[in-house]
């Protein structure tokens, strides 16, 4: 009986089976949707970071190192303390303090590991690695800042910190993600791609506290992180530190070259900050006291500070003058200071007087045969032709656009041609008369500390300079970037430089120099400028090479309100050449006279 | 006996599936798992070795203890996830609820095994609802929805015994109606119930009394539209209605109510063709499935055996059932095939409410899978079920001689 009813109920028992494998078959084998998101869910991947590249000096000295620092991290789960008062010791906190870090831990996860003592040094951590096994649930994570043995040079080397939003979504490349670091500025910036090396990746299979269980696959899929390349910056890291030890409580710039490579071998700005403030767990309040200081630490003075180039100037104007063929080096000219004022002795200068007195009247002179050369009958016309040429000789100097130094935001200063005048006049005329101050340094020209070192190489060198750079070897390659192996000359033959060297040579030996920057075994070729910046003092400015013959380093020093010229800039420049070729200086006087630092009378 | 031969092979392969399973699980769970199947052995040999009568007279008295029992844990009981189910006996929960399951059954084989007894009469069927309903409603009060469901395979029981098919029907058509509330918009189903009204009276003779059967039928299905949209929306709780809502919408809330489904989901659609391979399951691994041990312990089979071991696991199941079904039907006494028919439906809801579950055909509801999910209770209680049926049944000729 009921047999019908018998089937119904196997049957049915049979539909449910089949049911649920052809469930389980579209679930299992036709929807690969599950195998991915479960994948997602329970594979992490965890970002192996690569050692950031090391920078050394041109000696081989470390000046910006990787030193590891110890996170210690809670699991608020497991963290159990037995003795809070032996806990607090231990981890010198306040009793606050340490309450606060394990609220904020057990509110983010009671399962994975939170920060509680951030960046211990390894020797702090070695002292009390022995008392940690008291505390269950205390996880050590250890991991690099950088680290600045010399604590020099921090405009230079620039700073990493955590990539911002806005250089996120900058980034084209997709290689950051939130959180990352980056090289900022300086030349962590600007040597990024070299420096951060390549990340690796390693998967984990994690439990839905997100703790590891197993590996993934084995770690067969994981990516292993490739170190940064080494960097061997032109640095000389003692110079460095003699030089911004000199420039303490100044403002200013020191820049040396060697003029033979272009490598600089100095580059101090100053004020200055200790770079290891960027470096590390203060790095949010540390910069924002530097950024509001009002002696502006963060501003990069040899490449951001634009000063009018002052009586230097006059060394190129000799120079244009000269290969224009205007004047000759017996060329005299009255001292006549009706025109424009002067300063000094003298009367009736040739050329290497002129330089060497820095006689105003004769350059004033000079740039007017230079511009006004009668290619026109109209004046005008004839200054404005007259001034592009001389702006177009200016530029083969290096000045006027940035020189292209290995380092961001350096500024190109300023050279006026014919365009700028129009523009500043409205289009209405003008002739040499309305821009004289031009000649003698003064009125619009503007250059950074750095084009006018370059400027010192380019004599040194009788004509010709390689772009300064900070960078001589980068990883194994072991080569700078090849547009630094290339010779640019200036548009005036070798053969007139002599005379700008023999000039320089005799304000060092006889001239405004020869009090603070002449030395006793080495010759110095130097000019003294003194650049007006009413109503404060006048900044000092001191250009100069050595030796004489075969020179093998170029400086300059400006320092803001310091009054002459001759006093503290000579001073600083010829104390930055012993260092270098010498090792110290051998005028302690002159050194004790820098550090006090009362320039003016 | 060649039959319990092969029984014991499927049970066995059961059985140490079970155990190794549940090692990996949680090492507590499967170190007291296998206690909980050494006890079950000595409760097998208890059951094969008491006389046949004791089960077929004391059915009652197991089910009055039972359901003192199923009282008293209301009171003393232990709650554990919001029900009260469990007696806390030192270390050792243990569940009324799953022992009630086999002495309703035994009280059932009695009650129909006097052949005086038919299911068209009513008190006879009152009687009989009353004795499941009973247990149903203690349970319903832990509150345990998913093992109080169970009790409706008894249903499936006096079908085969005689019932008339109307309840199942009935239910099909509420379960069909259900679904179709939730899913189509109302008026919709206001026209289509029309619709059907209609084509009703113009297919047959067109008299007035088929047209009052039209109408009579579009205004219950009307009711029935109006009243589920009702309930659905106006006294099912917003957690309840989710849990159902669940069903059709697999990306709905998956950190909060869709969670476990989701979870579930991922762990078997995970698993492929053939599985990851033995404790290499990353989501049952992982804890993202909750209740893997108990009621979810499914998704470890799919996330690590892949299809082929869901495969052989429901093959087994139904080759269970079936079996159980063929061994009621050859007996010849009412009592002992009333009792078969009773374990194989308990077996058939069990496999059926749990997997469908774990692969989102049914609604989350606690129900373990029978002999695989960790838990005293549960595996004592399933194997008392059989044993009974297998020592009922290894009587059979002896009995056909009274």
């Amino acid at each position: 009986m009921n047999d019908s009813r018998k089937f119904i109920i196997q049957l049915t028992t049979i539909g449910i089976g089949v049911v649920f494998l052809s469930r389980l078959f579209f679930l299992q084998i036709l929807d690969k949707e599950y195998t991915y998101k479960a994948e997602r869910i329970s594979r992490r991947g965890v970002i192996q970071y690569p050692f950031r590249g090391l920078l050394k000096d041109r000696n081989g000295k470390t000046i910006v190192d990787n030193k590891t620092v110890i996170d210690l991290k809670i699991v608020p789960r497991d963290f159990v303390v037995k003795d809070t008062a032996f806990a607090l010791e231990l981890f010198s906190l306040e009793i606050e303090e340490f309450r606060e870090k394990l609220r904020v831990a057990r509110e983010y996860s009671p399962y994975q590991p939170s920060d509680f003592i951030k960046q211990m040094s390894l020797e702090r951590f070695a002292a009390i690695q022995d008392q940690l096994v008291d505390f269950p649930g205390v996880e050590v994570s250890p991991r690099t800042i950088r680290f600045y043995p010399f604590a020099s040079m921090a405009n230079g080397l620039g700073y990493v910190s955590e990539i911002s939003k806005n250089e996120l979504s900058k980034d084209s490349s997709n290689y950051y993600s939130q959180g990352d670091y980056i090289g900022k500025s300086g030349l962590e910036s600007m040597y990024e791609d070299y420096l951060r090396g390549k990340r690796g990746i390693e998967y984990f299979i994690v439990n839905k506290h997100g703790l590891k269980i197993d590996d993934f696959n084995g770690g067969e899929s994981n990516i292993a992180a490739i170190e940064g390349d080494e960097v061997v910056t032109t640095i000389d890291a003692e110079m460095q530190q003699y030089g911004e030890w000199l420039m303490e409580g100044k403002q200013g710039s020191i820049i040396a070259i060697e003029p033979s490579s272009g490598e600089i071998l100095s580059f101090v700005s100053a004020p200055t900050y200790n770079p290891q403030d960027l470096s590390g767990r203060q790095f949010g309040e540390n910069f924002t006291a530097l950024s509001v200081d009002s002696l502006k630490p963060l501003f990069n003075r040899p490449l951001m500070a634009q000063y009018r180039p002052g009586s230097i100037f006059k060394i190129i104007q000799s120079m244009v003058a000269l290969q224009e063929g205007v004047i000759t080096k017996d060329t005299r000219i009255r001292c006549n200071r009706s025109v424009i004022g002067c300063h000094g002795p003298h009367s009736n200068e040739n050329l290497k007087g002129a330089i060497t007195h820095s006689c105003n009247p004769y350059f004033h002179n000079v740039m007017r045969r230079v511009v006004n050369q009668k290619v026109s009958e109209d004046t005008y016309e004839d200054t404005s032709l007259g001034l592009d040429k001389w702006s177009k000789y200016i530029a083969s100097f290096g000045l006027g656009s940035p020189l292209g130094v290995d380092l961001p935001n350096e500024k190109g200063g300023l050279v006026p041609n014919s365009a700028y005048y129009d523009r500043a006049y409205n289009n209405r005329p003008w002739k040499y008369s309305n821009i004289y101050s031009i000649s003698i340094g003064e009125g619009e020209n503007l250059v950074v500390p750095l084009q006018m070192a370059n400027l010192a190489a380019i004599i040194a060198n009788r004509g010709y300079y390689y772009t300064p750079h900070l960078v001589k070897g980068i990883g194994e390659a072991g080569k700078p970037l090849p547009k630094y192996a290339e010779k640019h000359f200036t548009m005036v033959d070798s053969a007139h430089f002599e005379i700008a060297v023999e000039a320089m040579a005799q304000v060092v030996r006889s001239g405004t120099g020869q009090y603070r920057a002449k030395l006793k075994n080495i010759e110095v070729c130097g000019k003294t400028g003194t650049v007006q910046n009413d109503p404060l003092p006048d900044h000092s400015v001191f250009i100069a090479f050595a030796p004489k013959v075969n020179p093998k380093i170029a400086v300059a020093v400006y320092v803001e309100s310091a009054g002459q010229g001759a006093r503290s800039a000579a001073s600083i420049a010829s104390l930055m050449i012993e260092k270098y070729l010498i090792g110290a200086t051998e005028r302690p006087r002159i050194e004790q006279y820098v550090r006090k630092g009362k320039f003016l009378n | 006996m060649l039959v319990i031969l092969g029984w014991f092979n499927i049970y066995a392969a059961v059985y140490s599936d079970d155990v190794v399973l549940s090692i990996f699980d949680a090492s507590q769970n499967s170190g007291r798992q296998f206690y909980f199947i050494l006890v079950t052995i000595i409760l097998l040999i208890a059951i094969l070795t008491i006389d046949l009568k004791f089960f077929e007279n004391f059915g009652i008295g197991f089910y009055i203890i039972f359901c003192l029992m199923l009282v008293s844990v209301l009171i003393f009981g232990k709650e554990i996830n919001g029900a009260k189910s469990w007696f806390q006996i030192g270390p050792l929960g243990l569940q009324p609820s799953e022992f009630a399951k086999f002495s309703t059954a035994l009280v059932l084989a009695k009650i129909l095994s006097d052949h005086n007894v038919r299911l068209d009469k009513s008190e006879v069927l009152l009687k009989i609802a009353g004795i499941i309903l009973f247990p149903v409603a203690l349970i319903l009060l832990q509150p345990d929805a998913g093992t109080a469901l169970v009790f409706f395979a008894f249903v499936l029981v006096l079908f085969r015994e005689g019932l008339t098919p109307v309840p199942i029907v009935l239910a099909l058509v509420f379960g069909i109606v259900f679904i179709l509330t939730l899913l189509v918009k109302d008026l919709y189903l206001y026209i289509g119930a029309f619709g059907l009204a209609l084509l009703f009276f113009l297919l047959g003779k067109k008299t007035t009394k088929r047209g009052l059967y039209g109408l009579l039928g579009f205004f219950i299905l009307a009711g029935m539209v109006y009243s589920f949209d009702f309930v659905f929306n106006k006294v099912l709780k917003e957690r309840h209605q989710n849990r159902i809502m669940v069903l059709f919408d697999s990306e709905l809330d998956p950190q909060g109510v869709g969670y476990n489904l989701y979870q579930s989901k991922l762990a078997i659609g995970s698993g492929g063709l053939t599985g990851k391979g033995y404790l290499k399951g990353t989501q049952t691994k992982g804890d993202f499935v909750p209740e893997q041990s108990t009621d979810f312990i499914f998704c470890t089979i799919g996330e690590e055996h892949g299809w082929i071991g869901s495969f052989f696991l429901i093959v087994l199941y139904v080759g269970l059932i079936l079996r159980v079904i063929f061994l009621a039907e050859r007996q010849k006494w009412r009592f002992v095939r009333v009792y078969g028919y009773s374990v194989a439906c308990i077996l058939l809801m069990h496999f059926a409410l749990n997997i469908s579950m774990t692969i989102g055909l049914f609604p989350v509801i606690g129900i373990p899978l029978p002999f695989f999910s960790y838990g005293g209770s549960s595996l004592w209680s399933f194997s008392i079920l059989i044993f009974i049926l297998i020592k009922l049944d290894a009587h059979r000729m002896q009995l056909l001689n009274r």
